[in-house]
């Protein structure tokens, strides 16, 4: 105990400071990627930490949405793509051949720019996951349903629209019904795609507050063109530019004293 | 730590402006300051009241200095939301300013000392100590606001020095006095007016120190407040990168 009973340790801690080896949940291995022998990604390592929010930001092109669909091998949908390395989720490689990829997706989901809800209620929807699982039971679906919705902060604006169709809620809420489809299968990882930028700043606030609570909960990776979401929102951010990563540290370092000079210009507007 | 010789021009000119412009009035406060403190010494030096009333009258002029500057940095973290070597930089001259502030208020200190000196003698009973002290912390206070402005972090915490130099004058200084008072008892009531005077002088010398610091702190990112002196030196060498 120090002098006047304060808590200087605890004063002078940062949220997070560099991600121990026991708190990783993606770890990425000299991963490198390319499209028809045109290279997205080169030699890329890092350790993204658990139930964290991690960012990644840098220039269009730089690879970032590449690296953030290698976690759950979106990319393996493009023609041509090749991808070296490895990327380990809770240390295994989820490239192994063994591994069954709709399995990874349910333990890493992802969310897109543009809000994509399927034409039917809002609480197919979210049951959809479920229901794809196999799960046909009414009461146990209802309550997957109200608990994702309230994870997301949705519930309280919808529960007496849930017979609805989803197409008829605003920009901001179909975001985050996405989001309640996402988590309703309880994954592991969700992955944000600049999940934000169709949205006024309200919607914009409420996403950003939704992911400050979800990462109790899940380990969560965000893509965003928005610096200043990626201030708010990370704990952890990776800069990147024509596919390498610069510079990956806390981002409350990151954002006040960056070690590279390529990171200054970028976060500060002198790029280009 | 980021490599800043000084920094590329922004993408947004309006922000670089901004940016320019807040520097330059820090910096032109600065130069109001210095000028006090200036003028307080050369009162001292002649202990002339009427040009002591002059600098006690200045005061406010740097008082709405500090104000204004104050908006406008407050203006820009609003506005623009600065990162990295630009947000060092506004939160640095917003205690820049706070510590300019002060020095003013010595000078009218030194200066208000001046007017109840003239009230008895008709010379400073310290001299020619408070005109060797002046030069030491006018010097300090130079050479950190032209460290922050080239953004020279290596000279800022050479300035740290300048501590040791004013410890070591302010003792002759003191010793002088005592002796003095020893002497002729009679000049104690302007001796101990003397020594308030020799005071704030030490203190300009102490914020000249903290606007050292806060230039080290915009450059190289590293806040050495609060630091001994030795643990600067050390550190000395390895800003030479």
């Amino acid at each position: 105990m120090s002098t006047y009973g304060i808590d200087l340790e605890a004063l002078q801690r940062r949220p997070i400071d560099s991600v121990e080896a026991e708190d990783v949940a993606i770890s990425v291995e000299d991963l490198s990627l390319s499209y028809g022998g045109t290279a997205a990604l080169r030699d890329i390592n890092l350790n993204v930490p658990r139930r964290r929010v991690t960012a990644f930001i840098g220039p269009s092109g730089c690879g970032k949405t590449s690296l953030l669909r290698s976690f759950n091998r979106m990319n393996d949908l493009v023609n041509g793509c090749r991808l070296n390395g490895r990327v380990l989720l809770e240390g295994r490689d989820i490239y192994a051949p063994e591994v069954d990829v709709s399995q990874l997706r349910r333990r890493v989901g992802m969310v897109f720019q543009k809000p994509n809800p399927f034409p039917m209620s809002v609480y197919e929807n979210v049951a959809y996951g479920l229901r794809i699982q196999g799960m046909n039971k009414r009461r146990k679906l209802d309550e997957i349903v109200e608990r994702s919705l309230r994870s997301a902060a949705l519930w309280d604006e919808i529960k007496d629209r849930l017979q609805e169709n989803a197409l008829g809620l605003s920009g901001g809420q179909q975001q985050r019904l996405v989001i309640a489809r996402t988590i309703a299968v309880e994954p592991e990882v969700v992955l944000l795609d600049e999940p934000a930028s169709s949205l006024d700043p309200i919607s914009t606030l409420k996403i950003e507050e939704l992911i400050y609570e979800l990462k109790s909960s899940y380990t969560i990776v965000i893509v965003t063109h928005n610096m200043q979401q990626a201030a708010r929102v990370s704990d952890m951010t990776a800069f990147m530019n024509l596919g390498r990563l610069v510079e990956y540290d806390s981002t409350d370092r990151l954002f006040t004293n960056p070690r590279q000079q390529q990171t200054e210009d970028y976060i500060t507007g002198r790029y280009g | 730590m980021a490599e800043t010789s000084g920094p590329r021009a922004h993408i947004s000119g309006q922000f670089n402006a901004e940016l320019e412009a807040a520097t330059s009035h820090m910096l032109e406060m600065g130069g109001a300051v210095e000028r006090q403190v200036l003028a307080a010494v050369d009162a001292l030096e002649s202990v002339d009241s009427g040009e002591a009333q002059v600098i006690i009258d200045s005061d406010a002029t740097i008082n709405a200095m500090e104000i204004a500057i104050d908006n406008e940095c407050s203006r820009i973290l609003a506005r623009r939301q600065p990162a990295a070597g630009d947000l060092r930089l506004v939160l640095a001259i917003t205690k820049v300013i706070i510590d300019l502030e002060r020095i003013g208020d010595e000078s009218s200190r030194i200066a208000r000392q001046v007017i109840a000196l003239s009230e008895t003698v008709d010379a400073d009973p310290a001299r020619p100590w408070s005109r060797e002290i002046a030069a030491t912390v006018i010097e300090m206070l130079r050479s950190a606001l032209d460290a922050f402005a080239r953004r020279d972090a290596t000279a800022a915490l050479a300035i740290a020095r300048g501590d040791e130099t004013i410890d070591q004058q302010m003792d002759a200084a003191m010793q002088l006095l005592i002796d003095k008072m020893q002497q002729q008892p009679a000049s104690a009531p302007s001796c101990v007016t003397a020594m308030w005077a020799l005071r704030s002088l030490e203190r300009v010398g102490d914020h000249a120190r903290n606007i050292a610091e806060y230039a080290i702190y915009m450059v190289e990112g590293v806040d050495v407040r609060h630091t001994e002196l030795e643990t600067l030196l050390d550190w000395l060498p390895q800003t030479d990168r």
